[in-house]
């Protein structure tokens, strides 16, 4: 009975395709994410799995090549990886953390990934989110969960002028309307992206 | 809009956070030992006070932590938020900080 | 028309720019810098509007957002519609469209000015007085009339067209109004390198300098220092400056609500660009410079067009170089009336009186007034005007030894009247500032702030231009925070001093108070004598005055009357003002248009609509769609010609004989792993976990601490440590926050965590007994046959190529499976379900047939069936409770007294209607005396009721006192038109046995 199975090749579908969008916003390539959860006493172990600093402030993202683990509270941590390595990721704890004392849920497709950049990405987000964005009070490197409008996201400075968007399928949609109906507000500049 | 610090985030607007009632009122460790009157008590009494009043808060659209805060139901000011477990910190009255 | 009264030089209008508008049809010419006011009087037009009770004529009282007369409604169509628009706030602009209020047929000719010959009946409080029988005669005369007549502007006919942004911001000062004290507060904080905000309500920065033509500041023409102070403003980078922007709210915690006209002021020449914003400004300081307003004297028929306050008069000249008449009489308690009268003479105004309240005025301005010839009248009142559409005489009386004499009629077009300025503390107030009485200065100025906010400028009480500059300079620098060393900056300011105080109350006349009207508050026909009758009718606090006799309300919020009505209310009650106090200044500060407040909330953009991964299919197919909650749900498939009955009969046919395909990605779901998983579901659902083996499902029920079942679901245990967890469509994210406030705040000893996997998961029911035929050949890694997979169970596997868990469940009585797999295959794996299931006869079926399905078998839906009072016993799930267990939420609360099934509660029961085609309405009554007098007694309510065509008949569920100890029974539904005969049953109406769940 495998045999039909096996010569499928599923179609993915992201909740944005073929919706079009301001110029300044781009859906996030698939990428494998995770919602990792551990008390403080584990905090080491974890890092020694993944190769990243957990310890990091809240609301602070460590980063390597391919992989991002935004610290959204005490003992919350959202991973964003290359989709391939998602099976990795999650070998590595099992390895490094034997009591299991953690949780660990794949998220990849609860969620999508907006990236808004331009000149006046923070003006734009602040359409919506009651968050300073400032750079000096919310500087690169910086993630937290906020919400934007009527919708809760998690917002990710990644450049100066470059916002990465984390929201769950079902509003990706209502977010990128809204950002589309902002941007009007706001002219495309000729280096736009 | 209220402007709340939570212990872990620090200072965020209300919007990002959710009301959760009257603080350190504690389940009981064998509700099978409690009277009546006392389950009843802990389901539906509240002290709706005038002045300081202990309550629990939800960073919900943050860090989704719960905390203690105490906030003056006259002037709406803050005048603590801290960790749930810690204790109520020994004020009768305060500003904003 | 030509502008008439338009002064050949001076001002800040534009010349070179005139402009074309129309009132009431009319054309008239304008210039740019004009707003709707000063446009009309430099065509010599005053009469504006009807009063609100009397329909007196109305003329344009001020030149700013005090106005409490010249409401209009501007748009160029029903879609551009804005009522009760302030035209002294409103920017001219070339094509504008006005139109007066409260008037018909015409501003000249109004039908309602019976009211004003009437007047004598309607008193303060007449509606309570009056109108109170024949009862019916409410309805349906008195009060349509009523609302026909009163009322200010009407609402436009169409959705208006115009979008609307919104903003929030953050600042360490936000500085209000920018006069010289707002600028020299906003200059302070820039200088210390703060981050500012700057607003003010005026099209353009600049406050009372922008009709100041005599003072220097700093060795600079005011308003050469005006200019080249904004320059400065303008080169800090991080200063914001918002012209056309009013604070019109402050909210706690020094939130401030803005409201800036972007394209209104161009008569929206494209509705791509937003009219206006919404900005939401947290400030670390706000410093409030809202200036001060002008009193108005309290004298018998002080409302008649053309009749202003001074300042606002010597503004039209000033700023608009407008004469606002040809001859005018001045009444004033106060010195701001001579430096008006000195600057209308100059513009050619000739000034046929000052009258002055004052026995002996003197200083600088009375001097100049003297000087230039002026016929000054100390101790002089005014005890009455004439004039219909416009003032033609005041009526000039001497007083001496407190009376009043005979009074002199003096022929003038033009009254300006001035008795003193009021601080603007609305905002401060709206803080939940304290104010207090400056006994001084006969005003409420700022005492204790509630907020981080400072008060600067004549809103301060400042009195002069340099004590005005020097407190603003001095809060901003404050507000900026610099280490507590206060910069001290001293403005060389040459201009001449004004007199403080001036006059509250009402004036003195000497003529019979009954036959007088003197106003009091201009928009609500407010008079001194009605203010005196309600303290008469034993009214005393200021907050029932205000409520009796409406002074101090609707859009002006009392910016003019207020303290003249406190002051009747003192010299009447023979008590001090600060006794007395004032009443709460209410936001908004002028009125903001809704469409602000709705912002980007428009359309498609109301409110996020969920949809699932599935729903382009459903939606191609032709479903019709259903809201639960923010989502989108198909409620059912109809082919081509069926209405939804014979849709859902075709669909519950399908799933009950071959198969069907159902959507169910809304269920919530919630992921709990750790150690301690299995301990924390324990504690939480009435059932017993511990021993249900991974690989199991088992159908949870979750009460609250008071017994009653807030929730429902199937849970699966994935891993020892790993469960998978549903929960209804509406309850995901109450469940989660009810898990996630025991496990923080009453456990946190357990190494457990939760996490939503609602949107993880697209989930397809397979259902019918064909299911397992159609799934079989697309599972790896599985073995679903009978024997493998048994009902309630849960594998993972492959689906169709896809990861997947797949579930072993029913919540229709057939054998069935739930695939839950990663969201953004759902479509494709629903697709090849679908596809696979063609030769068993597959039917998409969507939530209605869902229900009928479960109906018939008895299977509740929380919120349906319960309503926050159901025990699980009520409902007949009390097996599910794991009897052992010493503890579970609400476990206590079901031990009391009054939830035993003995206690005659209501409990679930089928129902059927003796007549088989009749489906009852759900929510009917079911009682048992049908012949009993209303109120009958109710026994219980029909909770779900559908047409089961696979019954052949109607089915219902209830919830019914002591219902299970009445099976048997014949109950009566009484209904609108008649009464139904039912038969309480068992509620599971369809293969109780439940053989069907194998196939």
């Amino acid at each position: 009975m495998a045999d039909v199975a096996m010569t499928m090749t599923p179609v993915r579908r992201a909740p944005l395709d073929g919706l079009a969008g301001d110029p300044r916003a781009r859906w996030a390539v698939p990428m494998a994410r995770f919602s990792l959860r551990l008390p403080e006493a584990a905090i080491g172990a974890a890092s020694a799995s993944l190769g990243l600093d957990l310890a990091g402030p809240i609301n602070n993202v460590a980063e390597r090549e391919g992989c991002a683990i935004l610290r959204l509270g005490p003992d919350e941590w959202l991973v964003l990886a290359n989709d391939a390595d998602s099976a990795a990721i999650a070998a590595a704890l099992d390895r490094g953390m034997p009591d299991r004392r953690f949780s660990l849920v794949d998220i990849g497709h609860r969620q999508t990934g907006i990236v808004l950049d331009g000149a006046d990405a923070a003006d734009m987000l602040s359409a919506g989110c009651p968050l300073d964005l400032d750079l000096a009070a919310f500087p690169v490197g910086m993630a937290t969960r906020t919400i934007f409008a009527k919708a809760e996201i998690v917002l990710w400075r990644t450049a100066p002028t470059r916002f990465h968007i984390e929201v769950w399928g079902s509003f990706a949609p209502y977010v990128w309307a809204l950002l589309k109906e902002i941007g009007r507000e706001y002219p495309v500049m000729e280096n736009t992206p | 809009m209220l402007l709340i610090t939570c212990p872990f985030c620090g200072q965020r607007p209300e919007i990002e956070f959710a009301y959760g009632g009257e603080a350190h009122i504690a389940r009981a460790a064998d509700p099978r030992a409690t009277s009546d009157e006392a389950w009843t008590e802990y389901l539906y009494v509240r002290g709706n006070a005038r002045g300081l009043h202990a309550e629990r808060w939800r960073h919900i659209r943050g860090c989704g932590r719960f905390f203690n805060a105490l906030r003056d139901t006259v002037t709406d000011h803050f005048v603590a938020t801290y960790k749930m477990g810690e204790a109520r910190p020994d004020r009768t009255e305060g500003k904003q900080p | 028309m030509s502008e008439a009264f338009r002064l050949p030089d001076g001002g800040r209008v534009d010349r070179a720019q005139p402009l074309s508008f129309t009132f009431d049809g009319r054309r008239y010419g304008g210039l740019a810098g004009d707003t709707i006011a000063s446009a009309l009087l430099a065509n010599g037009v005053h009469l504006v509007g009807r009063s609100f009770k009397y329909h007196r004529p109305r003329g344009i009282v001020s030149a700013g957002a005090e106005e409490p007369n010249a409401l209009v409604g501007v748009g160029r169509d029903e879609a551009h519609y804005t009522p009760n628009l302030v035209a002294t706030q409103i920017s001219l602009y070339d094509g504008l469209s006005a139109v007066s209020q409260n008037r018909s047929p015409s501003l000249e000719r109004d039908a309602g000015s019976i009211n004003d010959r009437l007047w004598r009946f309607f008193p303060a409080g007449f509606y309570y007085k009056t109108f109170m029988w024949p009862r019916r005669a409410w309805t349906r005369v008195f009060e349509p009339r009523i609302r026909a007549m009163a009322g200010l502007g009407r609402a436009p006919k169409a959705p208006d067209a115009a979008r609307y942004a919104q903003r929030y911001a953050h600042c360490d000062v936000l500085v209000i109004g920018a006069g010289p004290a707002g600028l020299a507060s906003a200059l302070a904080a820039a200088e210390a390198g703060a981050r500012v905000i700057i607003c003010d309500e005026q099209s353009e920065l600049g406050g009372s300098l922008l009709a100041e033509t005599e003072a220097r500041i700093d060795g600079l023409a005011a308003q050469d220092w005006l200019a080249a102070t904004l320059a400065r403003l303008g080169a800090f980078d991080r200063v914001t400056v918002l012209p056309r922007t009013i604070a019109f709210g402050y909210f706690p915690h020094n939130m401030v609500g803005l409201a800036q006209d972007l394209t209104g002021y161009q008569g929206e020449p494209d509705d791509a660009a937003p009219r206006g914003r919404l900005w939401q400004v947290r400030a670390k300081q706000v410093v409030i410079a809202a200036g001060a307003i002008e009193r108005p004297l309290v004298f018998p028929d002080n409302d008649r067009p053309g009749i202003m306050l001074a300042d606002s008069a010597r503004i039209y000249v000033e700023r608009y170089a407008v004469k606002p008449g040809r001859r005018a009489v001045i009444f004033t308690a106060h010195d701001e009336a001579y430096r008006a009268a000195l600057a209308l003479h100059r513009a050619g105004v000739e000034i046929a009186a000052i009258a002055d309240l004052r026995g002996a005025p003197e200083g600088a301005w009375i001097d100049a007034a003297r000087a230039a010839g002026l016929p000054v009248r100390p101790a002089t009142t005014i005890s009455g005007t004439d004039g219909q559409l416009r003032v033609s005489a005041a009526h000039l009386a001497p007083i001496a030894d407190g009376k009043v004499g005979r009074a002199e009629r003096i022929e003038c077009d033009l009254v300006l009247m001035s008795g003193g300025f009021t601080p603007s503390v609305h905002l401060f107030s709206q803080s939940r500032g304290k104010l207090r009485f400056d006994p001084a200065l006969e005003a409420f100025v700022p005492g204790a702030p509630a907020e981080a906010s400072l008060m600067a400028g004549a809103s301060a009480g400042a009195q002069t231009l340099e004590a005005t500059l020097a407190t603003g300079y001095d809060a901003g620098d404050q507000a900026a925070g610099v280490s507590g060393t206060a910069q001290v900056r001293h403005f060389a300011v040459e201009a001449a001093p004004l007199s403080r105080g001036g006059f509250l109350g009402a004036v003195p006349h000497g003529r019979d108070p009954a036959s007088v009207r003197a106003f009091v508050d201009f928009q609500n026909d407010v008079t001194a004598k009605d203010i005196k009758l309600a303290l008469a009718e034993g009214f005393r606090s200021i907050e029932h005055v205000k409520r009796y006799t409406t002074t101090g309300m609707a859009t002006d919020q009392g910016k003019t009357s207020n303290m003249n009505a406190l002051g009747i209310v003192s010299e009447t009650l023979g008590r001090p003002i600060p006794e007395i106090g004032t009443t709460t200044f209410r936001m908004p500060y002028t009125p903001v248009p809704f469409g602000y407040f709705a912002g980007y909330a428009r359309g498609e953009l109301f409110e996020p609509v969920r949809e699932t991964p599935i729903h382009g299919w459903a939606a191609e197919r032709g479903a019709v769609f259903e809201d639960v909650g923010q989502w989108k749900r198909a409620r059912y498939f109809p082919e081509p010609g069926e209405d939804m009955r014979a849709a859902v009969a075709r669909e519950c046919r399908a799933v009950r004989e071959a198969v069907g395909i159902f959507d169910a990605s809304t269920l919530g779901k919630i992921e709990i792993v750790g150690p301690d998983a299995a301990e924390f579901l324990n504690r939480l659902y009435v059932n017993a976990w511990t021993k249900l083996k991974p690989g199991r499902l088992r159908y949870g029920v979750l009460l609250r601490e008071d017994g009653f079942i807030v929730d429902d679901g199937v849970v699966g245990r994935i891993a020892e440590d790993r469960f998978h967890v549903t929960t209804t469509t509406g309850g995901a994210p109450r469940v989660l926050a009810t898990m996630e406030d025991y496990l923080q705040t009453e456990w946190p000893d357990l190494n457990v965590w939760l996490t939503s996997t609602t949107e993880q998961w697209a989930v397809i029911a397979v259902q019918g007994p064909k299911a397992r035929d159609v799934l079989a050949p697309l599972v790896e890694g599985a073995d679903i046959s009978a024997a493998s997979m048994p009902h309630m169970s849960v594998a993972e596997c492959r689906v169709a190529g896809v990861p997947a868990r797949l579930f072993r469940v029913s919540f229709t009585g057939e054998l069935g499976f739930e695939v839950n797999v990663p969201a953004e295959y759902g479509r494709a794996v629903w697709e090849t379900i679908f596809a696979a299931g063609q030769p068993h006869g597959v039917v998409p079926y969507g939530t209605e047939t869902m229900h009928v399905l479960r109906a018939e078998k008895g299977y509740i839906i929380v919120g349906q069936e319960t309503d926050g009072t159901a025990t699980p016993e009520d409902v007949g799930l009390g097996w599910a409770i794991g009897k052992a267990k010493p503890d579970f939420v609400g476990k206590r609360a079901l031990a009391r007294a009054g939830m035993a099934a003995q206690d005659d509660r209501k409990q679930l029961v089928g129902v059927l209607t003796e007549e088989p085609g009749f489906v009852l309405e759900e929510g009917a009554h079911l009682v048992a005396d049908p012949a009993q007098k209303p109120p009958m007694t109710m026994l219980g309510h029909v909770t779900s009721s559908y047409w089961s065509a696979k019954l052949n008949r109607s089915i219902a569920l209830a919830m019914v006192r002591s219902g299970r100890d009445r099976l048997g029974e014949t109950l009566h539904v009484p209904l609108a038109d008649r009464t139904v005969r039912v038969t309480l049953t068992e509620p599971v109406f369809y293969d109780p046995e439940g053989s069907r769940l194998d196939g």
